[in-house]
Parts: C-alpha cells; sequence; structure tokens
C-alpha cells in the first residue's frame, strides 16, 4: 500500500518535472523569436527606407556643343576646355527642350536639374571632344526634389507652400516623364562622393574612406600595444600587488564611456600636442586608446589558453623565457588576439561620441587621402544625415547605415573565418 | 663515488608555507637508470623538477639545500639556468610536441643554442636523434608534418628526440609512459635503456614494474621524504624499510 502510493508520488512528480522542461523550453524559445523579430524589424525599417538611395533619377537633355556658345575652337587645349562655358549649353538645352518659357520659369526648370549637371555635360565633352558643333544625347542627374518626387519619398497632394515643387515645376517634371526622358539608375555618386550639401551628389566615400583611415590608425597603435601589454601581463609581470591593480584597472577602462576618451583627445592631443583637428590620425588615436583594453582583455584570454606544457617544452630544451613565449606561446595565441583585435575595431568602426569631440564632424566635402586630412567618419556621417532637413538625406542615411552594417559584418566575418581556420584543439 | 653525476644534499621544497620535500639527499651515478617511485603527491616529481630548475616557473615554490651537477652547485641564483636545461633535458608526463612539424620539434633546441651553422649540419642532427630515439623510420617521409599528427607513443618519443638533440647529459623523464598504451610504454622502456649507454637518466613512475624492468636503482619517496634508495633488485626483493616493502607489496599507495 504504502509502495503504491509513494509510486503514484514519483509519477506525479515525473509529470510536474517534465511540464517544467517544456514551460522552459517554450520561454527560450519565446525569447529568441521575440530578439529576432526585433532584429528582423530594424532591418527592414533600415532596407525599406534605404534601398532607394541606391538609385538616382537622370534626365535626357539634348545638349548642343557649339562652338561659340562653349567658347572654344575644335584646336582648343585640355586646359581651355576645362574652362569652357558649359552652364551656357545647359542653359540652351534646357530653353530648347521648352521652348515657350519665360524668364523666371527658366530659373524654376533650372532648379530641376541637379548642380552637377554641368560637370556632366563639361565631363562627356572632356571624355569626347570631337563633339564640338554636335547635338548629342546626355543623361544628366536630376535634382534631389524631383529624385524624391519620383520616388514616391515625397508627396504631391500637399499644398503648395508646403511642397518642394511648385506646381509648375511638377508640371514639367511631368512632362519629362510623358516623353520617357527620365529614368532610375544605379546611384554610382553614392559610392564615388564624398558628402555634400546637395542630396543627390553626396555619397559615403569620403567617410568610408576617413572611417577605413581610422581603423588603420587604431589598428597600428593598439595592435602592437596590447600585444606587448598582455604579453607581459600574462607572462614576466611579478604577480603581486602592483600587477593586480593593473589588472583590475584595465577592465575598468573596458567600461568607461566613450566620450570621456574624446574628452582626451581634445583636451591632450589637440590642445596640448597639437594634433591636426578633424583628423583619423587624432580620431584613431582616440579610438585606440578607447579599444585597447578590449583587446588587451581579449589577449590575456587567448595567451592564458596556450597550454603552459608548450611552454616548458620549450623551457627545458634550453629556451630563454623570451624565447619561449615569442616562438611558441604568442604565435598560437595570435589567432585569437586578431580576432579580439577585430571585435575591438569593429566596436571602434561604431563609435561616435569621441570623434564628435575632436571635431571629426565637420563637414567634409572631399575623399581623405591621407592620415592628417580632415575626413569624416561613417557614423558621424549618418548622424550628420540624420539630422538634416532635406528629404533626400534621409534614404541616404539609411543606406549608410547598410553600409556600416555591411562594413561590421565582413569585419566579423572575418574574425570567425580567421578563428575556424587557426583554432587549435589541444 | 667518482662517478656520480647528481648529488643533492638535504633538500627542501616549500609551495607557499607547505612543505613538499624535506631535507632530501641523493647521489645519482653517471650512465644509470634511477627511478623515482612513491605514492601520489609523495614529491618525487616536485625533486625531479629541482634538477633541472623548472621549479622556477611556480612563483610560490621555494628551494633550499644544494643540488650538484658535475660539482656545480645549481640551486643558486648565480646559476645559469638555461645552460644547465640544455645540459638536462626533460621528458613530460604528457607529450607536448610542438605544433610545428616533425623536423621543427626536434630542431628548435640545436637552432636556438646555435649548434649548428649549415643546414646539413641541422639536417643530420635531427636524423641522428630521431635515430636515437627510434622514431626515425617511421616518420622518415614526412618529417614536414605536423608533429601533434603522430601517436601518443610516437609524440612521446619525438619529445625524446627533441630532448636529444641539444646534446644533454641527462635526462628527466616524467612519468613518460603515463599516457600511453602497453605496446608504446614497451617501445619507450627499451629506448630507455638504449639511451642508458649514452645519457644519465632519472625518471619518476608510478609503475613499480616500470621501475623494476629499466631502472638501476631505485628511490623511494613517501610524503616529501626519501625513505629508502638503493638498488632497484634490492628494494624490490628485499627493502629495509617496512614501508618501502609495504609500498611494493601493493598495501599502500
Amino acid at each position: 500500500m504504502n509502495n503504491s502510493v509513494a509510486k503514484e508520488k514519483i509519477v506525479s512528480l515525473r509529470k510536474k518535472r517534465s511540464l517544467e522542461d517544456m514551460r522552459f523550453k517554450y520561454y527560450g524559445f519565446t525569447a529568441m523569436c521575440l530578439s529576432l523579430a526585433v532584429l528582423v524589424f530594424l532591418l527592414y525599417t533600415i532596407f525599406s527606407k534605404g534601398y532607394t538611395a541606391f538609385q538616382k533619377t537622370i534626365v535626357l537633355l539634348e545638349v548642343d556643343y557649339n562652338q561659340d556658345v562653349l567658347k572654344l575652337t575644335p584646336d582648343s587645349s585640355e586646359e581651355e576646355m576645362e574652362k569652357g562655358k558649359f552652364f551656357r549649353v545647359k542653359k540652351q538645352a534646357i530653353e530648347n527642350f521648352f521652348p515657350d518659357l519665360s524668364k523666371s520659369d527658366i530659373k524654376l526648370v533650372k532648379k530641376l536639374f541637379s548642380i552637377n549637371a554641368d560637370n556632366e555635360i563639361k565631363d562627356y565633352f572632356l571624355d569626347n571632344p570631337e563633339v564640338i558643333n554636335t547635338k548629342q544625347q546626355i543623361w544628366v542627374t536630376a535634382h534631389s526634389d524631383v529624385d524624391q518626387l519620383l520616388k514616391g519619398n515625397s508627396r504631391r497632394d500637399v499644398p503648395e507652400d508646403r511642397r518642394k515643387l511648385n506646381d509648375i515645376q511638377l508640371s514639367y517634371v511631368d512632362q519629362l516623364v510623358e516623353e520617357n526622358r527620365v529614368k532610375q539608375v544605379f546611384n554610382n555618386f553614392f559610392f564615388t562622393k564624398a558628402d555634400s550639401r546637395h542630396p543627390e551628389i553626396a555619397g559615403v566615400a569620403g567617410s568610408f574612406m576617413g572611417s577605413l583611415f581610422t581603423l588603420f590608425t587604431v589598428f597600428i597603435l593598439s595592435f602592437p600595444i596590447a600585444i606587448g601589454a598582455s604579453v607581459y601581463l600574462e607572462e614576466f609581470a611579478p604577480k603581486n600587488r602592483i600587477t593586480e591593480l593593473i589588472e583590475v584597472n584595465i577592465s575598468n577602462l573596458a567600461a568607461v564611456p566613450s566620450i570621456v576618451f574624446g574628452l582626451l583627445g581634445l583636451g591632450v592631443l589637440l590642445n596640448v600636442f597639437g594634433l591636426p583637428r578633424s583628423t583619423p590620425l587624432v580620431g584613431g588615436s582616440v579610438l585606440a586608446l578607447m579599444t585597447l583594453p578590449t583587446i588587451i582583455i581579449a589577449c590575456r584570454a587567448s595567451l592564458k589558453a596556450v597550454p603552459p606544457s608548450i611552454k616548458e617544452g620549450a623551457l627545458a630544451v634550453g629556451a630563454t623565457k623570451t624565447q619561449a613565449v615569442f616562438h611558441h606561446v604568442v604565435p598560437l595565441a595570435l589567432p585569437g588576439t586578431l580576432t579580439g583585435t577585430i571585435i575591438g575595431l569593429a566596436q571602434a568602426l561604431g563609435e561616435t561620441a569621441p570623434l564628435i569631440m575632436i571635431g571629426m564632424i565637420a563637414f567634409i566635402p572631399n575623399i581623405p587621402t591621407g592620415l592628417t586630412e580632415p575626413s569624416a567618419a561613417l557614423p558621424v556621417q549618418i548622424y550628420l544625415w540624420v539630422e538634416s532637413a532635406e528629404r533626400g538625406f534621409q534614404e541616404k542615411s539609411a543606406a549608410a547605415i547598410m553600409v556600416i552594417l555591411i562594413f561590421l559584418f565582413m569585419m566579423n566575418a572575418i574574425a570567425v573565418f580567421l578563428r575556424n581556420r587557426f583554432e587549435r584543439k589541444w | 663515488m667518482s662517478n656520480s653525476k647528481i648529488l643533492a644534499n638535504s633538500v627542501d621544497v616549500y609551495y607557499g608555507s607547505k612543505q613538499a620535500l624535506f631535507g632530501i639527499s641523493m647521489d645519482i651515478k653517471e650512465k644509470e637508470v634511477t627511478a623515482l617511485i612513491g605514492p601520489s603527491g609523495c614529491g618525487k616529481s616536485t625533486f625531479l623538477r629541482c634538477i633541472n630548475r623548472m621549479n622556477d616557473l611556480i612563483e610560490i615554490c621555494k628551494v633550499s639545500g644544494s643540488i650538484k651537477v658535475d660539482n656545480e652547485e645549481i640551486i643558486s641564483d648565480k646559476t645559469d639556468v638555461v645552460s644547465l636545461r640544455s645540459k638536462i633535458g626533460m621528458v613530460f608526463q604528457k607529450p607536448n610536441p610542438f605544433p610545428k612539424s616533425i623536423f621543427d620539434n626536434v630542431a628548435y633546441g640545436p637552432t636556438i643554442h646555435g649548434l649548428v651553422d649549415s643546414k646539413n649540419d641541422l639536417e643530420e642532427i635531427v636524423h641522428s636523434s630521431l635515430k636515437k630515439a627510434g622514431l626515425f623510420d617511421e616518420v622518415k617521409d614526412r618529417l614536414n608534418e605536423p608533429g601533434t599528427s603522430l601517436s601518443g607513443g610516437q609524440q612521446q618519443r619525438l619529445c625524446i628526440a627533441r630532448a636529444i638533440a641539444v646534446n644533454p647529459e641527462i635526462i628527466l623523464m616524467d612519468e613518460p609512459c603515463s599516457a600511453l598504451d602497453p605496446i608504446a610504454t614497451a617501445i619507450i622502456e627499451e629506448l630507455i635503456d638504449e639511451l642508458r649507454l649514452n645519457y644519465t637518466i632519472i625518471i619518476v613512475t608510478h609503475s613499480m614494474q616500470q621501475a623494476a624492468r629499466v631502472s638501476q636503482k631505485t628511490c623511494f619517496f613517501h610524503l616529501g621524504e626519501l625513505i629508502e634508495t638503493g638498488e632497484t633488485n634490492k628494494i624490490f626483493t628485499n627493502p629495509d624499510n617496512t614501508k618501502t616493502q609495504d609500498y611494493i607489496t601493493g598495501r599502500f599507495g
């Protein structure tokens, strides 16, 4: 009798236990689904807002490269060609296209074209100088307002005074569309140009290069220092109070808000050492300081993971401590240190606050070619564009977020690849 | 007494405040195999690691007393540990080849000590060391493969070859067969028997049979003390001390 009661108890408890299992499984599953859903929503928002930035609107113009209008001759040198009056042929082309425009309307119509249209007309001519005195069909970039209208990002059914384009301009745009003189193509400017006041010709190339130079500086500064510091702490430092204090403070440093490092850069690097403002050199130095603790912690972990038997083996054949460490321990820890460094770099790539402090938030309309040239960085560029009132910049900022995400994704992929490729199992 | 290679005199070892060895005195003869036996934690490995100063790696370890190798004191701050270790090779409990090629494993020692001038010399040392370790025939076609790809027994012989390559006089073996199967163990034991002709060998072992098979002298450690030392034959047949008697007959340990 007693026995069967005990058995029943066991069975009912067993049911309860397996129910617990099930419940926990569903909790976990729900948590995962929730986080995935948030991620998907985030990516969807970014993508749906940003994908249009990869396209631009172009308009077909019939350009007459008349030598008198250009003030050039077929024998003009290249230097002279550079100075040709291309804005006049553009004006002429517009006037020819809409023959019965009043003077005030010409101004309105000119606003349908990008400021860069003159350059495009010029570049075409410089590439093909033989077209002088001929008429050419040339696609030129449309103004961002037209671009946004045709992409459906700005609406035409709002009152005129709240629109960028007035009714007259709209009717001209419609005319262009009707005559199939408008189309959307891949926006190469987004990848080849730096920031601009004009959304249609603003690109991420400048800030991308800025970020690249900054990361390069971070890597050059932080990798050797981190390796040196972690090798010393792990292999050579005497185990005493001071070492312990240093170790604790490295961990503390990893938690210091990044803007504090920005202040350090502003106060010390810019004001005391007088390094050039807004440059990848300063930005990289500040970010290197910020990521150093992270990298040191990762380096030390991978140095610790090398089995001591390898070092003992080297010491036992008479290697000095330095030889044992640098011939055996460090090479074995290298994949781990590299992975840690890349993760540190990824952290640096997304950091905005310290760069704002050292002036990398300046408007830089050209692509930097060196460490000491003023430049922007991707996260700061996003910040700048999000802040801009122009509608054209909204899609640009979403697209720039995509660029930075892909950049990050690739860096992490490299880290994973390195880890899988070189990781050793003992 | 003239051919005494290692002379230990009242060696004490402390790990922090805990004393691990109590006044060990020992006389190890040249070109003999000396086995250190005893239950776990009796200090035999600790003593072995004093001889090539491997205990330096353990920060809290303090060694006092005197150990003389070829009449030179080695428990001293003035001892050149690096050249001491090139004179005294060591083979560890678990095979620990470097994660490099078989060739590089053996070549590492001679290279860092500058024992060779040319590639040919190096190759000769590597080959002869592998031959002495009885491994050459098995690996001669794949010297460029990683040392870690070998079997456990082969890895251990590779470690022996690595130790031999720097031309030591003494080889310390810390339970070299504890991670190996019986066949690999037999091969290593045979090898030890051959190496005895050229090297002074000290081997720590848990297996009394192994001690009986390979050694000429046996030292029995218990709780950090050297209980008895003598000819292997005598220790295993007619020990003076009852503790030794109890241990070798399997009453404890």
